[in-house]
């Protein structure tokens, strides 16, 4: 009896599961009716003042904008990835908007009802009081970071963790210090855009010897139209220090494009470690490929310290088009590199994206597992590079790429580079790619399961090795994601 | 010839427009017409790659061709005795062997006399008095044709005069391998444009190896070469090459391949030595049941520099590739592998596979991998594996606590690290030659023509 | 009773990776004794072997070990082994594209040139492999392939005592010989050492159970717990161990420590 039960029970939540991951819409494609100001389209170095200006800037931040953005009219757009991008016109984005409540709210009381109501649709639960333990949130509508949840308890253990705009104000030498020292505005293309136009983003700092109690997380939503979206994240863990930190994404659908070019900065100390795990779902645009976030995304860390290790984990399942190369400086001895990645492409979506791992450090390590799942008409490429500098004695990588491919219009593709200059260390690379398993699908239909369903068990399984990487809150979203974003795909 | 231009083509364009028609008057007719195509694609900014450019991570072809060349226009005969180079011959197998002198083809008397019924191993010049057509038919077809084509492939058919045909008529099986020796014997600075042409007709079948060695000390020789190959429905062709020349030759070419309905092309291309190595390949799987085989090593010392660079483009279902490369990089030479398996959206059945393993022996030995896949079709089992490292230390542990010397255990390591791509070879007799030619690379000693008493007398060893 | 001492081992250190596994080993073994080893995972067992043989991941960090009066210690190890030591590895390795043949025919050679004795020709180097095989029913099949690559356990194990055969050492540690392998596989190895057994040589048993040890019999059996020798008696000690564990030797030991 007991046993029947609890076979229903199990009965109804695959039910619920298989209800969620067939509704198939983009569940976060709203649009909320928030009062935003904006700033008028178009970029010029005057739009750099004015964003400076509006956010009260010190005068060395102007310049380091100032800086960034004359170097990024030397440049153009770079080619190399294997992505077909229309061109963007950079006169047509509004570079600045924010929800118009003129200044950062003190408490929930102050926050616009509507703001509060977008972050809860989305499942951000902004009010500390529903918020799940152990998960402090900082919201970025927009250009703006709306609230930072859980900053009391933080601040109990040093732990800073507040929007960018006010570090730049509260800790100005810290930032000052970090700002652009992993990421350097030169790095390219959009990592110059980014650094002459940020609006906002999420700074962390955990002091030397604690580890932060909860997970820190941010939700960037883009909701006004005809913006674009450029936040900076930078997190510092001082020795002996560990955190975890969460990113989520959503955009409203919209036929026109959105332009969203983020940098992550991360530094890591002596035996600290950091993770970073994101759940990338900007909206991809529609069955037609009408619509849906230009994802242009650079992020990296520097492990500075002996033996610090930063992970980063992935699970890409939105935006129109991605470039996106999360990667590790292994500077310091014993010092370990991981990426950890899941990306699934349908429709018309097209993904660019992997790791580098720069070992320089002696005996540093770095782990690489890329799962791509290609569907409908999708191109999905692995792009790493694996680099051991001479004095990297004793390095090991290890990488691992598999593609899956759903389907017979789209693309899977694997670019890797190796490059060894020193003779001590091992450094391995293994790819495959391959279609469903016909023999798996029809197991799974002769014992009843549908094939959609099969599909989503199927992907799920195979992304596993990546999926239990991420938090447990994650996890589940990540795992409803890859089905969803399959929806349709098969059959 | 002046290198007044800090772009190292610019020198050649010059050459060919001051000498167009000394050249032209002393080339075979099917080049001619090649030539002024290849001019108007030279013109500006067509420029031969450099380090960093997308597939040269490592390799500097405009610096390969910078030197001062001299390229023997007039078609002097060039002094290479070719009764002496008779005796460089395989062990325990006649090949029926040509040599290429510079760039100029001597059949010796034994391949004018036992060429087989169907078989067809001449100069183009010749080819174009028995056969009249047929070069002409198949010439630039593939290495010339793709919009994509690489600027050294064009420079050699601006300079290049003449070539080697190897045709076999349908159903033709030639039993006896064919050998072509290319040979650098020069006085001066000299480049050499060579073109090989392979037209295997359906059901043909036959293999062919290919030597190039070095006879002078000390002077720099350059050797462009640009092979393309046709392969009938059915037909089969075993291509071997073997680079045994010196650390003044330097080496870019280029192989273009189309493989027929069932065919199969085996290539195995090792460089034993050498200066500077630039190898792409690339074989377009045409029609279904089409299979290529690549594998490839290179054992290098010194300053050596090898790059390999495949392109398999499976076009049609059912066809299948594998790939294997492995280097041992000693010394401070360093290796470059770039490889590519496109498969497109027709090509459903495909089995394509690539592998590349290296083995870096010493301090500043360096090894730089591209591995790439670019799939577009879900019916295909694709894969690839890349590692870059350093002898099993486990396995050398167990050959000492056997008793096995340090630096014996090592030599028999890095031969049975090689020995699938030696095993490769279809050829037993070959098999048996490349496999001791290792050893003898791995001993240290120097191995080119290793079995020749004559010219080659031995060059100061390039190891350590 | 005063013989000659094969193997003396006076308070031997060791380490891998700066983690001290061996913390104080004092061993004597005459020719025609066999001593087994026995002891918990993770004792030091292994470690032992490794170190005997020379296995660069060990480093010894203190102690002695003298080879019928030779320093081993002070050998390379290919040295050890032309001077009679010989290592059955508990994971032998396989060696892909290498033939047993050429593998054999480099180790005999290597031992007869340090000998100072002239190499052996093909025919009688084939001669005496045929001849060893037998000892341990060795396929020839298995001869003619690589070194150990794709051997199932049993084979591998078989082709370690094939390999005892051909190198005739002086001392022979079998380490862990017995794992893996299934009653016939066992046999077949067990009588192939009984069988190279003389009165100048001496066997050392690295094992977890007795079932070897029927079939090998040892004269002396030491119990190895925290990288020391912590008990030795006669071949009565393994049995006594079948039947009751290691748990009395290692509350024993761990009592005396904490007195200490």
């Amino acid at each position: 009896m007991d046993q029947t039960d609890k076979n229903i029970s199990e009965q109804n939540a695959s039910d619920d599961i298989i209800r969620d991951a067939t509704q198939g819409e983009y569940k976060y494609g709203f649009v909320s009716d928030i009062d935003t100001h904006r700033i008028e389209r178009g970029l010029s170095e005057d739009v750099v003042r004015t964003i400076s200006r509006l956010k009260d800037e010190p005068e060395w931040l102007l310049d380091f904008r100032l800086k960034a953005y004359r170097y990024w009219l030397t440049l153009e757009m770079p080619q190399w990835a294997h992505l077909d991008i229309p061109p963007i016109d950079y006169q047509a984005i509004s570079y600045y908007a924010a929800p118009s409540a003129a200044k950062r709210p003190e408490s929930l009381d102050e926050v616009d009802p509507q703001i509060l109501d977008t972050f809860n649709r989305l499942g951000i639960p902004l009010q500390e009081q529903k918020a799940l333990a152990g998960m402090a949130v900082d919201a970025v509508m927009d250009s703006v970071s709306v609230k930072t949840t859980h900053r009391e308890a933080l601040a109990e253990k040093g732990i800073i963790f507040c929007s960018f705009s006010e570090a730049v104000k509260d800790y100005p030498d810290l930032v000052r210090r970090y700002l652009g020292s992993v990421v350097s505005y030169r790095d390219n293309f959009f990592a110059a855009l980014n650094s002459a136009v940020f609006s906002d983003g999420s700074f962390v700092y955990i002091p030397k010897g604690v580890r932060c109690p909860m997970e820190l997380s941010t939700y960037f939503r883009i909701n006004a139209a005809g913006t674009g979206q450029f936040e900076r994240t930078l997190i510092v863990a001082d020795d002996d220090s560990y955190v975890s930190y969460l990113e989520g994404c959503t955009a409203p659908m919209r036929d026109e494009n959105q332009l969203h070019a983020a940098i992550v900065e991360i530094i890591v100390e002596d035996r600290a470690e950091v993770k970073y795990s994101t759940v990338q779902n900007w909206y991809a645009g529609d069955a037609e490929g009408r619509g849906g976030v230009y994802n242009f995304v650079t992020k990296r860390g520097l492990c500075r310290g002996y033996a610090s290790k930063l992970s980063w984990t992935q699970v890409e399942t939105g935006s129109a088009i991605t470039w996106k190369y999360p990667g590790c400086i292994l500077r310091g001895d014993n010092s370990t590199g991981e990426f950890y990645s899941v990306a699934v492409t349908n429709n018309r979506q097209q993904a660019d994206t992997g790791t580098k791992m720069i070992h320089i450090g002696r005996n540093t390590r770095s782990t690489i597992v890329s799962k791509g799942i290609s569907a409908g008409r999708s191109q999905n490429s692995y792009r790493g590079l694996v680099k051991v500098a001479p004095g990297a004695e004793g390095a090991r990588n290890y990488t691992q790429c598999d593609s899956l491919l759903l389907g017979d219009r789209c693309g899977a593709h694997t670019f890797p580079y190796v490059d060894v200059l020193n003779p001590t260390a091992v450094v391995e690379h293994e790819a495959t790619t391959s279609k469903i398993s016909e023999q798996q699908l029809f197991y799974c239909n002769q014992r009843g399961i549908p094939t959609e369903q099969a599909v989503g068990l199927i992907v799920n399984g195979y992304a596993k090795e990546v999926m239990n990487k991420l938090p447990m809150e994650f996890a589940v979203e990540a795992q409803k994601l890859l089905s969803i974003t399959l929806e349709g795909s098969v059959g | 010839m002046m290198n007044s231009s800090n772009n190292a083509l610019q020198q050649y364009l010059e050459l060919h427009d001051a000498h167009r028609e000394a050249i032209d008057a002393h080339s075979a007719a099917p080049m001619r017409a090649l030539r002024s195509r290849a001019r108007l694609r030279l013109e500006p900014p067509a420029r031969l790659p450099r380090k960093a450019d997308e597939g040269y991570a490592r390799t500097d072809i405009d610096a390969i061709f910078a030197p001062d060349f001299g390229i023997n226009i007039m078609r002097v005969p060039a002094p290479v005795d070719i009764a002496a180079s008779l005796r460089c011959d395989i062990p325990n197998i006649s090949t029926l062997m040509a040599v290429v002198a510079g760039d100029e083809f001597r059949p010796t008397d034994t391949l004018v006399r036992n060429m087989p019924a169907g078989v067809t191993l001449t100069s183009f010049s010749e080819a174009e008095k028995t056969m009249p057509g047929l070069v002409a038919g198949y010439l630039g077809r593939l290495a010339d044709a793709d919009e994509g084509a690489d600027t050294a492939t064009l420079l050699n058919s601006l300079l290049a005069q003449d070539g080697v045909l190897l045709h076999v008529s349908a159903g033709t099986v030639c039993t006896k391998p064919l050998q072509l020796v290319n040979i650098f014997n020069a006085g001066i600075p000299t480049l050499a444009a060579r073109r090989v042409l392979i037209v295997l007709e359906p059901g043909a079948s036959a293999s062919l190896l290919v030597c190039d060695h070095t006879q002078s000390r000390g002077i720099a020789c350059l050797a462009s070469e640009v092979t393309e190959i046709f392969l009938g429905n059915g037909a089969r062709l075993d291509y071997c090459h073997l680079e045994e020349s010196n650390p003044d030759t330097s080496r870019v070419a280029s192989l273009h391949a189309s493989v027929g309905a069932d065919a199969t092309l085996d290539i195995n291309g090792s460089t034993l030595s050498g200066g500077r190595t630039r190898n792409s390949y690339t074989v377009h799987l045409d029609h279904p049941g089409a299979q290529a085989r690549i594998a490839g090593m290179a054992i290098a010392s010194g300053t050596q520099h090898t790059d390999n660079n495949t392109f398999i483009h499976h076009h049609a279902p059912h066809c299948t590739s594998s790939q294997l490369f492995k280097y041992i990089l000693d010394g401070s030479a360093s290796g470059a592998f770039r490889g590519l398996i496109r498969v497109d959206q027709d090509a459903a059945f495909t089995e394509a596979y690539q592998t590349n393993r290296n083995l870096l022996a010493s301090e500043q030995a360096t090894m730089h991998t591209e591995p790439q896949l670019e799939i577009y079709c879900d019916e295909v089992k694709c894969g690839h594996g890349a590692t870059t490292g350093q002898l099993d230390q486990a396995a050398m542990f167990y050959m000492r606590s056997r008793g096995i010397p340090q630096a014996q255990a090592r030599m028999m390591l890095m031969q049975a690290f090689m020995a699938d791509v030696v095993d490769t070879i279809a050829i037993p007799s070959l098999r048996d030659r490349l496999r001791m030619l290792v050893e003898r690379r791995l001993n240290g000693q120097q191995t080119a023509c290793g079995d020749c008493a004559a010219a080659c007398a031995p060059a100061p060893s390039t190891q350590p | 009773m005063q013989q000659d001492i094969l193997l003396k081992v006076t308070d031997l250190h060791a380490a891998i990776d700066g983690r001290e596994i061996l913390k104080g080993i004092d061993l004597e073994i005459h020719p025609g004794e066999v001593h087994a080893i026995m002891g918990p995972n993770g004792s030091g067992k292994s470690t032992l072997s490794g170190v005997l043989a020379g296995d660069p991941r060990y480093t010894v960090t203190a102690g002695s070990a003298t080879f019928h009066g030779v320093d081993l210690l002070a050998l390379a190890p290919e040295n050890r082994s032309h001077e009679g030591l010989f290592l059955s590895f508990q994971y032998p390795v396989e060696i892909p594209g290498v033939s047993m043949v050429n593998f054999m025919r480099a180790a005999v050679n290597a031992k007869r040139e340090y000998l100072g004795e002239p190499p052996l020709s093909a025919s009688d180097f084939l001669k005496l492999m045929r001849n060893k095989r037998a000892v341990v029913e060795l396929d020839n099949k298995l001869a003619s392939r690589s070194v150990n690559e794709g051997f199932s356990g049993g084979e591998k194990k078989r082709n370690e005592i094939f390999q005892m055969a051909m190198l005739e050492p002086r001392l022979s540690i079998l380490d862990e010989t017995d794992s893996g392998l299934d009653i016939d596989a066992l046999r077949i190895v067990a009588s192939g050492v009984n069988k190279l057994k003389t009165q100048h040589n001496a066997t050392i048993v690295i094992t977890h159970y007795q079932r070897l040890l029927d079939y090998i019999r040892p004269d002396f059996v030491h119990i190895l717990y925290k990288g020391r020798i912590v008990h030795s008696g006669g071949p009565e000690l393994a049995l006594e161990l079948e039947e009751k564990g290691y748990d009395w030797i290692k509350q024993q030991v761990d009592n005396d420590e904490q007195q200490q």
